[in-house]
């Protein structure tokens, strides 16, 4: 293991403090915590969104907080939940009496640590929703199962609730908008070298270097098929179609495109996927309202990416447009 | 037999002890099905959960449950974290108001757990999680009438076995559908560790 960090036990504390000082005006860490709130949080009579994972997906989710998009995210370990102490925390911390919004990620341990802080926020009186975000295709949706996955598409929840929030938006309505994105977003993606955990020392997984796995999720768990590896084209061709065919996307629809790099796939690669995208789009008369090339949710230094559309109307356009000052997401 | 303070306090240590010394082995284990931190967290939050204990001074054995459960919940994150720490404060609940802990009572507190841990992450036995331990132990304590290490022990082993057949149907590994067949469940050999240990702590009670 090859990596710049200090002691591999200290990433997440060190990464927060860092992260803390390179804006200080903006962001502030809630005292003995892992949680990054909105250095003006609470926000009073605005609902306080709550949203954050396990650690290593940066820019997410700190790099969300700021004005117009989340009030506060909980950094857990590297690729685990945080407990529910920390959320209940961040929910104490940016509940400024109109109710906390949680934004999850589709992982048991998420779902199951999220939940329990709602329970103990709400045995205090905080009024608290949620959102599960489940967009990565790749996984059958099966409410039998554990479903399917969150990964880059949560950053548009982020995104649009946030500016729903920002906007005077209740927490019913911030609810509302997010079970929006949910439903019209959709993303799959693809890894060509895996990641290292810190404190485990070792790849999570090994592929030959003539491979590439498809269906691969943000935590290095395995993906769906392991296959030679193919041009860009092809790659992005397979991803954006199962996206294509997951929900109903008709000729004249609008979209937002986001092409996520994993962690050490070059911008160069990211833009020929991105081109192949929109190509395979305008043959459909698919109309792209905006796009975003980077890295959005990352997966350490994974070598990959992931394609996620998110079907619009007036309103999730507006509120995408909508002024944003998160650190990692400024518009 | 009846639990006392004394061997509840060294279940919790050998449970440590043998999640430390297998801290790898788990985490390659969820490595193969999972996310590959399940011994990291383990081991973090049971030697939380030791600190705790040993720094504490106990009168009964439910408060020392509370104290393991609270720690797990805080310290471990991830799915285990909220299953065990569950577990861990229903047994404490179930076990509430007596010194020690008869076989009866303790049963009824297995079941108190299980049931806190469906409750919480909606799975059933057979869905290749942690449930699939507890369950089969749930059901030989309750044909037995009092403690029987051997048994204990046996049960729980070939019911962590059992789990490299099964299809992940909940938790991480259930995204590998039938590629999870063939893996030991991580949740289900921690959980093996956490009886195993118990069956030690009784041998060394009788």
């Amino acid at each position: 293991m090859k990596k710049i960090i200090n002691d591999p036990n200290l990433v997440v504390q060190d990464m927060l403090a860092g992260m803390v000082a390179a804006f200080p005006n903006d962001l502030k860490v809630v005292p003995n915590t892992t949680v990054v709130a909105r250095k003006d949080a609470p926000v009073s009579n605005k609902v306080g969104l709550v949203s954050g994972g396990g650690s290593g997906h940066e820019p997410a989710h700190a790099g969300y907080v700021g004005q117009g998009m989340l009030d506060a995210a909980v950094a857990g370990e590297v690729f685990t939940s945080p407990t529910p102490d920390q959320v209940y925390e961040a929910i104490k911390a940016v509940d400024g009496g109109a109710g906390v919004f949680l934004v999850i990620k589709n992982y048991t341990g998420d779902v199951m640590n999220f939940e329990m802080a709602a329970e103990m926020a709400a045995a205090e009186g905080i009024n608290v929703e949620q959102v599960v975000v489940n967009d990565d295709v790749a996984v059958e949706d099966s409410s039998f199962t554990t479903g399917r996955r969150g990964i880059a598409g949560t950053v548009f929840v982020h995104k649009i609730a946030g500016a729903k929030a920002e906007a005077g938006g209740s927490l019913e309505e911030v609810k509302a908008v997010a079970e929006k994105v949910v439903a019209n977003v959709r993303s799959m993606g693809m890894a060509l070298s895996p990641c290292t955990v810190p404190a485990a020392g070792e790849p999570s997984f090994v592929l030959a270097d003539n491979e590439m796995e498809v269906g691969m999720g943000i935590h290095g768990e395995p993906g769906i098929a392991r296959k030679e590896i193919a041009t860009a084209d092809e790659i992005a061709q397979e991803l954006t179609q199962k996206v294509l065919d997951d929900i109903e996307f008709n000729s004249g629809d609008e979209v937002a495109v986001m092409v996520n790099g994993l962690g050490s796939t070059p911008e160069m690669e990211l833009f020929i996927v991105n081109k192949k995208v929109h190509a395979m789009l305008a043959d459909r008369g698919i109309k792209v309202y905006k796009t975003f090339v980077g890295e959005y949710m990352t997966s350490l230094e994974m070598a990959g990416c992931s394609v996620s559309l998110l079907k619009l109307d007036e309103e999730l356009k507006e509120l995408l447009d909508a002024e944003s000052k998160a650190p990692a997401f400024r518009s | 037999m009846e639990l006392q303070v004394q061997h509840a306090l060294n279940w919790i240590e050998k449970t440590n002890e043998k999640i430390q010394t297998n801290k790898d082995y788990l985490s390659a284990l969820d490595r193969a099905i999972g996310d590959g931190d399940h011994g990291l967290n383990m081991a973090r939050g049971f030697q939380e959960a030791v600190g705790k204990t040993t720094s504490s001074s106990y009168t009964s054995v439910s408060d020392i449950f509370k104290d393991v459960a609270m720690t797990l919940m805080s310290k471990v994150g991830g799915a285990s974290g909220p299953l065990y720490g569950t577990a861990f404060l229903k047994m404490s609940m179930a076990v509430k108001g007596e010194d020690s802990v008869s076989h009866e009572r303790f049963t009824k507190g297995v079941e108190e757990a299980i049931n806190g841990i469906i409750q919480r992450g909606k799975a059933k036995e057979g869905d290749k999680t942690l449930l699939d331990v507890w369950t089969p132990v749930l059901r030989m304590l309750q044909e037995q009438s009092d403690f029987e290490a051997d048994s204990l022990e046996n049960t729980a082993k070939s019911a962590m076995e059992s789990t490299k057949d099964v299809m992940a149907i909940k938790g991480r590994a259930a995204y590998l559908k039938e590629r999870s067949i063939g893996h030991l469940d991580p949740g289900s050999v921690s959980s093996y560790y956490l009886f195993a240990s118990l069956a030690e702590v009784l041998k060394e009670g009788e």
